[in-house]
């Protein structure tokens, strides 16, 4: 029996499109829109100006506190304005625009990197390189790695926990990822290991990525303290509570981190990202990306540089389908619908799921029939048909009683909801009341 | 893209293909055994009361929200053609065609729709209206028809006592179930269904088809049939293994009196239930042992009717108490 | 036969006597002592619990009235300067008198004038949409048009008008609270003073975008074009992040800038129709507007 985590969770479709399509350059973008919050956290604070030219691996927005993060230029080119675009929240952000230089070779040269197995840096020079080359979590959260990695002295770590599971429908960037980069996401454990001074290192791959997880069995050397686990396919098991529990039984304590129960855990793409950054000097500049979408006429995985506009990456898969009404940045569960094409990939954008008419309209919300289908699938052990009940009601007080915080909208009720009730619509919206009357007490 | 505008709304992008409609959809299918085994034992009698109880359900309905609520009309969701057939099913055949329609009145228009509609209200509606209409009408209310086999005719003659009925009498009179043995059906007919009493609980073996498909399709768990006949099964098993003659033993009960009609289909209507598992099993084992303490004790044969609705107002305190665990909470961090 | 109605005549005289004494005991016992001042402030106030003062309800207020030794600061803008007087008069304490205000809506863009770009699924609240994304339209400041300040107001002074998809604040009936300023998450509704005849000029707009994009998202929106601060004789208005504001305190009501807007975001209402021969400007759809460099 392979391992799962125990309460709740869902099997939407997989629609894993892309699984055998291999990852694809993205022809380098004329202009690239740079958000300088693409982040968790404080905003980066710009360090260039417009007109100036600026280098490809260039910092162009420092890091603005200590939860935030550097970020570079992925083009060799010209900043030509300091603009407002629309980022995935909805709202228009500042950004930095580069215009390519078109006869700059470096944009176009990629270089080669041959693995480098042998790690040459000591552990504290590690944690600096991945603060400073801009490294953030890519699974979705996009937390700043150096933050994560920052082990407090009265915490005890064994454990680094190697994010594979990618369970959200549709998505295959990381499982491209670990079948063509498997040796160097090998090393890249390896490096976080040493950095964090620890022995273990398990990777949880869900078992619907059969290759992949061979792949790492086959490459891994032995005595490496790397352990490649299958899981049972379950949404959402890439939650980082929930894959912990399903790859140690241990349960991250409520308004806890995985530091509680002496865990890291980190996503494939960051490990490789850390790769990069240690052994080749990279700093974080491109990303995968899965365009997808059952209409699309070229789902693929690319190769991106952050901030390209999703008008690019759509006109590359073979452009936007007819009737078209949804347009995704993320997965189906937990991506952002987005208002136009024009926000640009961001370090966070791990897909861009383009769905049909017939698929993109809600269903009529009709009322609750208490069949606790929510409450069986919440993989949080919460009653969201309460919750949204409560938040409704704006009982907001209530709503914290019955820790409406610990959600990690994962979106599962709504998925099941056979009534078709925006209970994560409401949840969300209770949460982000709850937090403000939660610092306004504080 | 399309001519219309693009569309934007929060996560999740993607839906179940579950809908509350497939759900009850889903019962009524899971109803139609029964409700040919009791055409062929009760015949177009069967079919009238049905028909009438549906018919009189879907209509008040409409009539209500149209004229009275001058709301949305919901007769397409399933749940009120749900009420009619298991109103029917709880009614013996034969029932005058207006007490069928006051009925359908208090179970559609008092226990349903005075409470705001599907998902509001706390009783079961077709328990209701039917423990309404065995204490208004309590002579025409258990006036059984007596099964016949293959049976076309409407009219019928020949009444009789339900099983539990012949023996609560029976015993009330000082004969020993042995003295009565007689007169009880087989165990098999009553598995069968060639039995007395109301339309729908005449069948075990349909309804636990139905049961089962329910069960198949996920729209009931386990939980409240197996801990409510578990229940039944137990305590009065307790009873016969200590009195043998004056209690019957514990087959018979789990195989009349609606036992079987109520667990799969009446305490495990959604609405009207507890959302966690742990909380169904409570409310189910609290209407087993209602039920037996009114079959054994109170002066209703039958009594999983009333357990029913006593627990359903239990529900929102099961709720309440009867929480899943958070994930996170009361744990021991448990180290490696 | 007797006997019974005796005896339960007795059994309940009997048990209303002790029920009786045990009231007593207990009211005697746990009395607490209350300003009675608060009770007759109380009486005063207009006992809406609108919270428009800052206290959850009117007894709270009362309580903060009677308690606190300065109570310039307090007021209550339901009950006015009127209550506020009889109010200072009980208690025997200065207060401040304040202008009535009212609700203003500082947003034209209604259906016609802002078209929809997309199309928000999800539960009819503002609160909620603004979570979500910007908005159906392409401005991101205007109106989203879901009506939370229509369910906050309790007085019924609100309506969301089914043409324009825009809230109207009925001005007779809007006390002020001030429950729709902080239920809007846009902050498109403000107090202004409630000049004479319920004369006002504000700018019906709020879009901080250049020119060029506030006109394309909105065709009433203000561009920034800085006209109307020129005209204005008073320097009553303010240019902030290319957005006109009139300082009610400085306004005249003189009508100058609503002449000059060129976009007719500043709105009046009430006034007389002009009696100075005017060239109707029909309203301009797609002309270009020039960005104005940045302020």
């Amino acid at each position: 029996m392979l391992k799962t985590f125990p309460k709740g969770g869902i099997h939407p479709p997989e629609n894993k499109l892309t699984a055998d399509t291999p990852i694809k350059k993205m022809p380098v973008p004329r202009v690239v829109y740079v958000p300088i919050s693409q982040h968790i956290g404080i905003p980066a604070e710009i360090v260039v100006e417009v007109k100036q030219k600026v280098e490809i691996g260039q910092v162009i927005a420092r890091s603005g506190g200590y939860v935030s993060s550097n970020i570079h230029a992925p083009v060799a080119g010209t900043v030509t304005k300091l603009d407002m675009i629309v980022d995935t929240t909805g709202y228009k952000k500042q950004c930095i625009v580069i215009r390519t230089d078109d006869k700059n070779e470096s944009n176009y040269q990629e270089p080669e990197f041959p693995l480098i197995p042998e790690i040459a840096m000591a552990p504290e020079e590690i944690l600096q390189r991945i603060a400073d080359f801009g490294i953030v979590g890519l699974g979705g959260a996009t937390f700043p790695a150096h933050v994560k990695l920052h082990v407090k002295a009265d915490k005890h770590l064994d454990c680094l926990i190697v994010n594979g599971v990618e369970c959200e429908p549709y998505l295959t960037a990381d499982h491209r990822l670990m079948l063509e980069k498997t040796d160097e996401i090998l090393v890249g454990i390896r490096i976080l290991m040493r950095a964090l001074h620890i022995e273990r290192a398990i990777i949880g791959i869900e078992n619907n990525k059969r290759d992949a997880i061979e792949r790492f069995r086959e490459r891994n050397p032995k005595g490496s303290g790397i352990q490649i686990a299958a899981l049972q396919v379950k949404y959402p098991q890439g939650g980082e509570k929930q894959l912990i529990r399903a790859l140690l039984g241990r349960e991250v304590p409520m308004n806890g981190l995985p530091l509680d129960v002496g865990v890291v855990v980190h996503n494939v793409g960051t490990v490789f990202a850390i790769y990069q950054a240690v052994q080749h000097n990279r700093p974080l500049m491109e990303r995968v990306v899965t365009v997808t979408g059952k209409k699309l006429e070229k789902p693929s995985n690319f190769w991106v540089k952050i901030g390209t506009p999703i008008t690019d990456l759509l006109a590359e898969a073979g452009g936007v389908p007819e009737g078209t009404r949804k347009i995704v940045s993320g997965g189906p569960m937990m991506g952002k619908a987005l208002k136009s094409t024009d926000v640009p990939v961001t370090k966070g954008t791990s897909g861009i799921l383009v769905i049909p008419d017939d698929e993109a309209s809600r269903g009529e919300p009709r009322s609750c029939i208490r069949c606790g289908e929510c409450v069986d699938v919440c993989p949080m052990g919460l009653e969201p048909h309460l919750l949204m009940n409560l938040t409704e009601k704006s009982l907001f007080e209530k709503a914290a009683r019955e820790d409406i915080l610990t959600c990690i909208e994962c979106g599962s009720c709504s998925y099941v909801c056979p009534s078709h009730r925006p209970l994560l619509d409401y949840i969300r919206f209770g949460k982000s009341i709850t937090k403000q009357l939660q610092t306004k007490s504080a | 893209m399309s001519d219309q505008p693009i569309i934007v709304s929060a996560s999740p992008h993607v839906h179940s293909d579950r809908t509350s409609k497939k759900l009850m959809y889903d019962v009524v299918i899971a109803l139609i055994p029964a409700f040919l085994v009791s055409l062929y034992v009760f015949g177009l009698q069967a079919l009238l009361v049905t028909g009438v109880a549906v018919l009189s359900c879907l209509l008040i309905e409409y009539l209500i929200q149209r004229y009275i609520l001058k709301s949305a009309v919901t007769i397409g969701d399933g749940s009120a053609l749900i009420t009619g057939l298991l109103l029917a099913f709880n009614l013996p055949a034969g029932l005058p065609v207006w007490m069928i329609v006051v009925g359908s009145l208090v179970a559609i228009g008092i226990a349903k729709l005075s409470f705001g509609g599907l998902g509001y209200n706390i009783f079961n509606p077709a328990l209701v209206g039917r423990v309404f209409l065995l204490v208004s009408f309590p002579v025409q209310m258990t006036l059984w028809p007596t099964a016949v086999e293959n049976n076309t005719t409407l009219v019928d003659a020949v009444t009789g006592a339900t099983t539990l009925g012949l023996i609560k009498e029976g015993v009330q009179f000082g004969q020993t179930i042995t003295e009565l043995s007689p007169q009880i059906p087989s165990v098999t007919s009553m598995f069968l269904g060639i039995t007395t009493g109301s339309i729908g609980e005449m069948s075990a073996l349909a309804l636990l088809l139905g049961g089962l498909y329910l069960l198949y399709r996920k729209v009931i768990s386990w939980h409240i049939p197996v801990a409510l006949l578990g229940t039944m099964a137990l305590m009065t098993g307790i009873f016969w293994y200590v009195d043998p003659e004056h209690y019957a033993n514990p087959l018979i009960h789990l195989l009349s009196g609606g036992a079987v009609l109520g667990a799969f289909f009446m305490a495990t209507d959604l609405v009207t239930s507890p959302v966690t598992k742990k909380g169904m099993v409570i409310f189910a084992i609290g209407i087993g042992v209602i039920t037996v303490v009114i079959r054994l004790f109170g002066s209703y044969p039958e009594g999983i009717s009333f357990a029913i609705l006593i627990m359903n107002a239990f529900v929102p305190l099961i709720n309440s108490y009867f929480k899943p665990r958070r994930f996170g909470s009361k744990i021991k961090v448990k180290m490696v | 036969m007797t006997d019974s109605i005796l005896n339960s005549v007795i059994l309940l005289t009997g048990l209303g006597i002790v029920a009786a004494l045990v009231l007593y005991v207990v009211s005697k016992k746990f009395y607490v002592y209350e300003n009675p001042l608060i009770a007759e402030v109380e009486e005063l106030l207009p006992g809406a619990n609108c919270a428009g003062c800052g206290s959850p309800g009117c007894r709270s207020f009362a309580e903060k009235l009677v308690s606190s030794d300065d109570i310039a600061n307090l007021f209550c803008p339901v009950g006015g300067n009127a209550v506020m007087k009889q109010v200072s008069a009980a208690l025997g304490k200065e207060i401040a008198e304040q202008d009535p205000t009212v609700a203003v809506v500082r947003c034209q863009g209604s259906c016609e004038v802002r078209p929809k770009t997309s199309e928000y699924q999800g539960p009819r609240s503002c609160a909620i949409s603004a979570l979500i994304y910007s908005g159906e339209t392409d401005c991101q400041y205007g109106c989203l048009g879901d009506g939370d300040c229509v369910v906050a107001c309790k007085f019924d002074a609100m309506y969301m008008d089914e043409e324009t998809g825009l809230p109207v604040v009925i001005t007779d009936k809007c006390t002020s609270c001030g429950m729709c300023v902080t239920a809007c998450p846009r902050g498109i509704i403000e107090m202004r003073p409630k000049h004479k005849r319920d004369l006002k000029i504000y700018v019906g707009c709020l879009n901080e975008e250049k020119g060029g994009i506030a006109k394309k998202a909105c065709s009433v929106a203000c561009i920034g074009c800085s006209k109307c601060l020129d005209i204005c004789p008073k320097e009553a208005i303010v240019m902030n992040n290319n957005l006109a504001y009139i300082d009610p305190a400085y306004c005249t009501l003189c009508r100058k800038c609503v002449d000059v807007c060129p976009t007719h975001s500043i709105i009046e209402t009430n006034f007389p129709p002009r009696k100075v021969k005017q060239e109707e400007v029909p309203v301009i759809k797609v002309e270009p507007v020039k960005p104005q460099p940045d302020a």
